[in-house]
């Protein structure tokens, strides 16, 4: 049986991890390669850097950081964060990511999604989406690391996305996010009965109940969580044996 | 020992020659391993590793818009009998024919098709993540426990013309082919690459594997 999978998440700034609450006041919370070989020995089931250096100067500090953890870790490796177009991805494919997620520039210029797809398969391209409710079971597509609203419905456009050849999304609720009080389980429901490929929940996991209804009531095929690994709460280890006794088929 | 993973510009090049790599670097005799696209480098390799992510078209259009490598494989591979993996798209290059974005030839090398799998809406496309295999007494699972996890993604499948070219299968619901073989040329569906400690038991099977 296919098995839920398990994603500790690294933002890293400057080639350091950091976390932040709803986006801001962010806290250093290590060296992202160590991190991630510590994940990977834990039986985390792939990994996720996503890039929040503001500016592209600092950039390549990333390059750096996916090339050393590709070279220590033999799990899928997903990098975002500031990819524009073509050439960003082939450089993190270059590097050593598995899948590149693309947020902003999807929703800039929806072609890219299909010409990444076409060129490097579906299998490697993961649309980001940032979503936030703005009535009542409604979902608005967020940009610009959340800052910018767009008119555009989030489960339109996770269909969109989904047609157009993006393999995966991973949806984050930018309600949640941050807030350690569980997944927006409504969004990701509203997106995963609607969308047929694999969607990854984001946002808002604050103890181990929460990543059990993000299976059970959002129905995700993947969760990706950040501050309960960095901070110590949680190994992967314990989430695994608690989705397990809980029936949810994982990678033990 | 020379090992020649095969350059067409596709995907994660990076992650395999690193796997290889490193399971390589435990042997007694490691393996000189090269990333190429050179027919020459080619045929003086003495294990051969296809990697492959992409659409199956794009994958074959890019192989023989390289000119000699389709040639210099067919040498290696079929005539001078040289050990070969294919992994994901690189296994299907292996078939007859492939419908993945019209009708596409394979290399004919072990008979069958590539279709697009077929489940019940609950079940995503791709199928991606960590899925068990069931395999028959091969070398390549040398050290490997039944039901082992380990990483696919992919929308398509292999459907071999002759049971026993499949080695072993996976379920999403119904049984799909997880690896195959014939002869010196075998393949698999999911990415040792990328299948952790098991995929590193399934990198060290081929190093070794003398068939």
């Amino acid at each position: 049986m296919l098995k839920k999978r398990i994603i500790p998440c690294l933002d890293v700034d400057n080639g350091r991890v950091v976390k932040g609450v709803n986006f801001i006041d962010l806290v250093d919370a290590g060296d992202p390669v160590e991190q991630a070989i510590i994940y990977n020995a834990e039986g985390a089931d792939e990994l996720c850097f996503l890039d929040i250096t503001a500016s592209s100067d600092n950039r390549d500090t990333l390059l750096e950081v996916v090339k050393k953890t590709a070279e220590n870790c033999f799990i899928p490796l997903t990098v975002g964060g500031g990819v524009r177009n073509l050439d960003d991805i082939s450089r993190l494919l270059h590097f050593g990511a598995d899948k590149v997620s693309i947020n902003t520039a999807a929703v800039d210029n929806i072609d890219l999604v299909a010409k990444a797809a076409n060129k490097y398969g579906s299998s490697t391209i993961v649309i980001a989406v940032d979503a936030k409710e703005t009535a009542e079971n409604q979902w608005k597509v967020f940009t610009h690391g959340g800052r910018k609203e767009t008119n555009i419905d989030v489960v339109t456009y996770c269909n969109e996305v989904a047609k157009l050849g993006a393999g995966e999304i991973l949806l984050t609720s930018m309600d949640r996010d941050g807030t350690k009080s569980g997944f927006d389980n409504k969004l990701l429901k509203a997106v995963t009965s609607k969308v047929n490929v694999p969607v990854i929940a984001s946002g808002g996991v604050g103890n181990l109940s929460h990543l059990l209804d993000g299976i059970l009531e959002g129905e995700a095929s993947a969760l990706l969580a950040a501050s309960i690994f960095h901070f110590g709460e949680y190994s992967i280890g314990e989430v695994k044996r608690y989705l397990a006794d809980n029936n949810i088929p994982v990678r033990i | 020992m020379n090992l020649a993973i095969i350059n067409f510009g596709s995907g994660n090049l990076h992650s395999v020659h690193k796997a290889f790599e490193s399971v390589s670097s435990d042997l007694s005799n490691p393996y000189n391993i090269i990333v190429t696209n050179d027919p020459k480098e080619i045929q003086s390799a003495d294990k051969i590793v296809l990697p492959g992510v992409g659409a199956f078209g794009d994958c074959k259009n890019a192989i023989l818009n390289i000119e000699g490598l389709h040639a210099s494989l067919e040498v290696s591979v079929i005539k001078n009998k040289v050990p070969f993996m294919g992994i994901c798209v690189g296994m299907q290059l292996l078939a007859d024919l492939s419908y993945e974005f019209g009708t596409h030839s394979g290399f004919g090398w072990i008979p069958g098709e590539v279709r697009r799998i077929a489940s019940p809406k609950e079940y995503k496309i791709p199928h991606m993540g960590w899925n068990e295999i069931t395999f028959s007494d091969h070398k390549l699972f040398d050290n490997c426990e039944q039901g082992s996890d380990f990483y696919f993604v992919h929308s398509f499948y292999f459907q071999n013309q002759k049971n026993e070219h499949s080695i072993a299968t996976t379920k999403y619901p119904d049984q799909i082919t997880a690896a195959v073989c014939k002869e010196n040329i075998c393949g698999t569906q999911f990415h040792p690459e990328k299948s952790h400690i098991n995929g590193k038991k399934i990198i060290h099977n081929f190093l070794e594997w003398k068939p």
